[in-house]
């Protein structure tokens, strides 16, 4: 019952999300809310509008017009303007994932792989060497790095090793919503292949809110439950992921659709 | 020609009174650095321009100064800065810890306790603990105003994780009275429990730096440490080699090149305070002399 309720209302409500620059409209009047356990993909050509979106979702980038509001663990649904730079940050390493396209943004590359994962418990007070390295290893073990490696530091990592701990180091505090900007990028097929089941899985275990944002379809679609499609700022179709994906309504959609080479 | 070509203490009036105010918003929010105008000092930046320059806004006519350097009195810069206020301000010096009201310090805490109506000045290089995880000083401003002090403990993991034990021994962490996270300076780590609940002022300047910051009398220092590794002063184990103490810290002395080495108090006022009370290590001349003394009378 207590469950029904939590999933019952939005996690995340954009309501009329607007950012230009001067002249220049990076994104407007975007709306739609988010679940929990839900993954939406916003979809779209570079300069659409998907990355500026993804900032101010995450209260990284201040909206021209429109707001933002997130239920936060209190089941309080708050404007993300009102919350003072404390709550915001402490939001951001507890509550929020970020999982940024390169991990070197995402992570610290100069110290070991087990810091980079007990850095966050460690913001949150944990001051237990052993139960912090516990956690480290139990963490990496999940996305699947062989712990013998805890003490390594990612600049000797490879890419995909490098993306997996990011995403370690982003749910061990145990986020109920994550942004991911293009996680795949970058990275060669079958590396993406293993990164995308692992990201699935961890999806559906931890019951994750995910905003991704990506230009790969293969992508939306294999993690996705509903796709946002954007152009030039707007977005301009929405829908469950297999529908917008089979069956394209608008004829950008349609023409992304069509771009994809048969396999 | 006998017009004074300085004021009193080398600094005019109104840069000392822009030092005072920087102290006192110092003593007022404990461990936090304020940022101030710091001067060129008639000595190269990291020899103790900005512990001059505190020491200089503090000086009155009345003070006596003791300064130290590695816990000694007569190393070249403890010996140049203390002549330089006896030149420029004509106060008294000593050498002995109990007597000053001032003490300008480099790299250590004396051994002796401080009293009340002590200040002591620290000489700081780097007075920003997180400047090593964090290189954006926009960024740990920040992480400083909300407390957020995780980064911290990464360092301290850091050291666990490759050496099996928090292998900073000196600049170790402190937390000032609950609140901000503060550089003691490169102390060795041993000297750190002294600066919680001291009964003396003790005032950190970094020249090149521009930062003051300060911790109070009776102040609460704690060092940061984990529950499973918690915090130990270090000090090699073995007595002074000429005092006989066991319980304060040591330099390591070279004696000749084929590896010979002795161990004596770096705090050099206190060794000699205890030698003066009749302790001998074993390397002392004191019974020798006592013993040519003994001979030459008999």
């Amino acid at each position: 019952m207590a469950d029904l309720l939590e999933t019952d209302q939005p996690l995340l409500i954009a309501n009329a999300l607007s950012k230009s620059y001067g002249r220049i409209v990076a994104c407007r009047d975007v709306s739609f809310a988010l679940y929990p356990g839900e993954v939406l993909a916003i979809v779209g050509e570079s300069g659409s509008g998907k990355s500026t979106l993804l900032q101010m979702l995450s209260g990284q980038l201040a909206a021209s017009g429109g707001q933002v509001s997130y239920r936060m663990r209190d089941s309080v649904t708050r404007d993300l303007a009102s919350l003072g730079e404390a709550e915001r940050r402490l939001l951001f390493r507890t509550d929020w994932g970020f999982v940024h396209q390169d991990p070197a943004q995402g992570l610290r590359m100069a110290v070991s792989a087990g810091a980079n994962v007990g850095e966050r418990l460690m913001a949150v007070g944990w001051n237990h060497y052993g139960r912090i390295r516990e956690s480290a290893s139990d963490w990496l073990a999940r996305v699947e790095i062989d712990v013998a490696r805890i003490d390594d530091a990612p600049r000797t990592y490879s890419g995909g090793m490098r993306q997996r701990l990011q995403i370690a180091r982003n749910l061990v505090t145990e986020p109920r919503l994550v942004f991911m900007d293009e996680p795949t990028g970058g990275l060669d097929v079958s590396v993406q292949a293993r990164l995308l089941d692992l990201l699935r899985n961890l999806v559906a275990e931890l019951h994750l809110a995910v905003v991704i944002v990506t230009h790969d379809l293969a992508v939306a679609r294999l993690l996705s439950h509903r796709v946002m499609v954007m152009k030039g700022g707007r977005v301009i179709e929405t829908g469950l992921t297999d529908q917008v994906l089979d069956d394209p309504r608008e004829p950008y959609t349609q023409l992304l659709v069509s771009s994809i080479l048969p396999p | 020609m006998n017009a004074p070509a300085y004021n009193f203490a080398y600094l005019d009036e109104q840069t000392k009174r822009m030092i005072r105010r920087a102290i006192l918003k110092a003593i007022a929010i404990p461990g936090y650095q304020v940022p101030f105008a710091s001067r060129e000092m008639p000595m190269p930046y990291g020899w103790g321009t900005g512990g001059v320059q505190v020491t200089a806004a503090i000086l009155g006519p009345q003070d006596v100064l003791k300064v130290i350097d590695q816990g000694s009195d007569d190393t070249t810069n403890a010996i140049s800065i203390r002549k330089f206020f006896a030149k420029t301000a004509g106060v008294a010096t000593t050498t002995s810890t109990i007597d000053a009201t001032v003490i300008q310090t480099r790299h250590r805490i004396p051994e002796t306790g401080l009293h009340a109506n002590q200040v002591l000045v620290y000489q700081v290089p780097i007075p920003e603990p997180l400047r090593f995880l964090e290189p954006r000083e926009t960024e740990t401003r920040r992480m400083h105003a909300l407390a957020e002090y995780g980064l911290m403990h990464v360092k301290l993991y850091e050291d666990i994780a490759r050496f099996g034990h928090i292998a900073t021994a000196y600049a170790y962490p402190v937390k000032v009275n609950a609140r901000y996270v503060m550089d003691p300076s490169p102390t060795p780590k041993f000297d750190n429990p002294k600066m919680d609940n001291c009964p003396a002022l003790q005032l950190f300047g970094a020249g090149r730096e521009k930062r003051i910051y300060a911790i109070p009398p009776y102040t609460q220092v704690v060092s940061l440490d984990f529950e499973d590794h918690p915090f130990e002063p270090y000090r090699f184990n073995a007595p002074c080699a000429l005092c006989g103490a066991e319980n304060s810290y040591l330099d390591e002395i070279v004696t000749d090149d084929k590896g010979s080495r002795m161990f004596v108090c770096s705090d050099t006022d206190y060794c000699e305070g205890r030698q003066a009370a009749g302790h001998h290590g074993a390397m002392s001349a004191a019974p020798y002399k006592d013993k040519a003394q003994g001979e030459a009378n008999g």
